[in-house]
């Protein structure tokens, strides 16, 4: 009994000390937020690279499509449409493609995977589609690739697409894979220019090695900019945890984190956890970057879309659409190999205003320079 | 004949009254139960369907089983997410890095599985047993640190390898894997099953005619009275945590060499949670348990349909949760109305109570 409450005595002192230190954490925070100006010294900028006169060439889409005759299928990742990020996105192009192209609403299925479900899970989901006669089939993630391996030589005649992965061995799957590194390279450009303090961060949801890209692109793209500046890093939850990219309050976390140590403007790529970060932006009263989608016109965030200054876009929905497109013209060969920047399937968004034309021309220069090879963009950190 | 009853009831109540309540909340969303009901179980017949089933029944059977062990003692293994993530990324690590014969390779796979899931166990149980620790806090603990391990054994500068987008470990040789029963467009039933229905005839063995089982169940009951006994509480506890752990460690194992042949960021998670279920569900009895898997793995595979016939699929997370919750209700209930009608009957005999009480 008394060697119990001894160990009482020692929890209780035990916790107390972690309080004190926590709340004592918290103060220097806050006085270091206001004395912070020393440390982060204005950046200085790289001689930023100068926009040659040809700007990139969207794909010529110029002649009607007319795909009223397909019955898509898309098998969303977990989260699926209404997720305001990557699923939504590839609604948004089964979405445009039913307006554009003449594709029947009726004619369409989109299911999405759960939490935690297994592979046979994936298979099925598949099947169903395949066997009710959808064609094409999207599979929108990687997560896909194991299944689609299974499946897609069970229905020879279907024409597969992966967004986010290849499959080796099957023909009649298209990879839809994109150059998040090259965007992410843009936005760590735009985040060095936007950093008062020289100091910028990014918060990723899940450390898995395509996010890394998102990574790697931000933080050379950043130090290409301003070589002396300072780039937080931060994931959510390690690899195999996928609830990193579901987890709000967690993004907060991360994000709050970083500003705290001095970062001015936040780049994440953490699927709904992104609310979270824009979240401690606001509070902070610091910058954020959005993802995938131009976030400063999503519904989901509007509350906090004055602290979006740009969005990394990831053109999922240009990838559905086009590749809908080239299986009605029956082409597939006119997709690009990579959405990347020359192709427009990377980009970054302008909408807010905060991007003034200087910075635009900047960022035309980094990015003619990328297209033209001159600048390799790294897709590991 | 009452006996059976009161065994067999609760569960059968627990279903009728979680598929109602399912069945409102169906309605309420604005779709026909009648129709969803009968989507689910036409789904059975479909594609590789039944043998998902089978599949799935087994990996939850191994499941529940580890957490059963556990319950017997009254121990609370929380941790057996953990330990079998630990275990099948360990396994998998050691599976695809040696080669060894067609058989005895299975075999070492099988092997390092349990013990790295029994390892993964050892940790809370020691703590238990030394510093008083409860396992539900640490087991919970373990968990956390068992996503943060598999995570780092599969960094492409550990042991992982990049697949596209993916990370997995290195795919594990032929000699390694586990034939199964290939049904053509059916799917293919995993030859891990064949072990899973092997563990729950020794799981009976163990509880009901070994001495170590006796004392298993002696302890879970009263432990006071067991170490009265001589049961030796604090080495009961060591072995049935360890034993659950390396049960825990096989749960992937169907999957792994069945199938998948890696671990992957695809890996299944969650199924440990699902053993704390099913087990609940069966009462910890072999027989019971499998008859709960079987319905887990059913609610789980055959639930695919309602999305495709535009019903939102939640509803079968909602009727898992709803039969758990009400199944350790209907337990209860039948338990008072049993013992009720117990007193009323010895009261009759000793007449002491008047007719109706």
């Amino acid at each position: 009994m008394r060697r119990r409450m001894r160990g009482v005595a020692v929890a209780a002192i035990a916790l107390t000390s972690v309080m004190t230190m926590a709340a004592c954490a918290k103060d220097t925070g806050g006085s270091g937020n206001n004395s912070n100006t020393g440390s982060g010294a204005a950046c200085e900028y790289a001689t930023p690279p100068t926009a040659s006169a040809t700007s990139s060439t969207s794909a010529a889409n110029g002649d009607k499509v007319d795909a009223s005759a397909l019955k898509i299928g898309l098998a969303y990742d977990i989260g699926g449409r209404g997720d305001a990020s990557f699923n939504d996105s590839a609604a948004a192009g089964l979405d445009k493609a039913i307006a554009d192209m003449g594709v029947k609403k009726e004619n369409t299925r989109e299911l999405s995977a759960a939490p935690n479900e297994d592979e046979s899970a994936k298979q099925t989901r598949l099947r169903q589609l395949a066997g009710e006669g959808f064609n094409p089939i999207i599979g929108v993630g990687f997560a896909y690739a194991e299944s689609l391996k299974v499946v897609a030589p069970e229905f020879p005649d279907v024409k597969f697409a992966l967004v986010d992965g290849t499959v080796e061995g099957a023909t009649n799957v298209t990879p839809l894979l994109f150059a998040e590194h090259e965007g992410s390279f843009l936005a760590g450009v735009i985040a060095a220019y936007q950093s008062k303090k020289c100091h910028v961060g990014f918060v990723g949801g899940v450390e898995i090695p395509l996010i890394q890209k998102f990574e790697a692109g931000y933080a050379q793209g950043a130090k290409a900019a301003a070589p002396n500046i300072k780039v937080e890093s931060k994931y959510i939850t390690p690899a195999g945890d996928f609830s990193g990219f579901q987890d709000a309050p967690k993004g907060q976390e991360a994000a709050k984190g970083q500003i705290d140590a001095g970062a001015d403007v936040i780049y994440q790529a953490a699927g709904a956890s992104g609310k979270g970060v824009f979240s401690a932006a606001k509070q902070g009263n610091v910058l954020a970057i959005g993802v995938d989608a131009d976030q400063y016109n999503q519904a989901t965030v509007a509350d906090t879309k004055d602290v979006i200054v740009s969005s990394m876009l990831k053109r999922v929905d240009v990838a559905v659409y086009d590749f809908v497109a080239a299986v009605a013209k029956n082409d597939l060969s006119s997709l690009p190999k990579v959405f990347d920047l020359k192709s427009d399937g990377v980009g970054y968004a302008t909408s807010g205003g905060k991007i003034d034309a200087k910075l635009q021309e900047i960022l035309e220069g980094y990015k003619a320079q990328i297209i033209e090879g001159k600048i390799s963009v790294k897709d590991t950190p | 004949m009452g006996h059976l009853r009161g065994k067999l009831l609760p569960p059968a109540l627990a279903i009728v009254f979680s598929m109602l309540l399912c069945g409102v909340a169906l309605v309420i969303s604005g779709a026909n139960p009648f129709s969803a009901f009968a989507a689910m179980v036409t789904h059975v017949g479909k594609g590789s369907t039944f043998v998902d089933i089978i599949n799935s029944t087994g990996i939850y059977y191994i499941a529940a089983l580890a957490v059963a062990i556990g319950f017997q003692m009254n121990l609370f293994n929380i941790g057996v997410e953990g330990q079998y993530r630990v275990a099948a990324v360990i396994a998998a690590v050691v599976g695809g890095s040696i080669a060894l014969p067609t058989g005895i390779h299975t075999l070492v796979i099988i092997i390092v599985a349990a013990l790295a899931g029994a390892a993964w166990a050892a940790i809370p149980a020691i703590l238990k047993v030394t510093r008083g620790v409860n396992e539900v806090i640490s087991t919970i603990m373990m968990n956390g640190l068992a996503i943060g391990l598999s995570a780092y054994l599969i960094r492409r500068d550990v042991f992982g390898e990049l697949r596209g987008n993916n990370i997995r470990t290195p795919e594990i040789p032929e000699s390694g894997w586990m034939p199964g029963i290939s049904f053509g467009g059916g799917g293919t039933m995993f030859g891990f099953i064949f072990v899973a229905v092997a563990l729950g005839v020794g799981y009976w063995v163990m509880m009901n005619r070994t001495r170590f089982g006796f004392e298993l169940r002696a302890s879970g009951e009263s432990s006071t009275a067991a170490s009265a006994g001589g049961v030796n509480a604090k080495k009961m506890v060591l072995f049935s945590m360890l034993i659950s752990g390396a049960i825990a460690g096989l749960i992937s194992l169907p999957e792994l060499l069945g199938r998948d042949h890696t671990f992957s960021l695809n890996f299944t998670a969650g199924i440990g949670f699902s053993g704390i279920a099913i087990a609940l569900l069966g009462r910890n009895h072999p027989g019971g348990i499998a008859f709960g898997a079987l319905l887990w793995a059913f609610l789980d595979k055959s639930g695919l349909a309602l999305d495709n016939v535009g019903v939102p699929r939640e509803i079968v997370t909602i009727m898992q949760g709803s039969i758990v919750l009400s199944v350790v209700v209907a337990y209860e209930v039948v338990r008072r109305f049993e013992l009720a009608a117990e007193q009323r009957r010895v009261g009759r005999e000793l007449g002491t109570v008047g007719g109706a009480a």
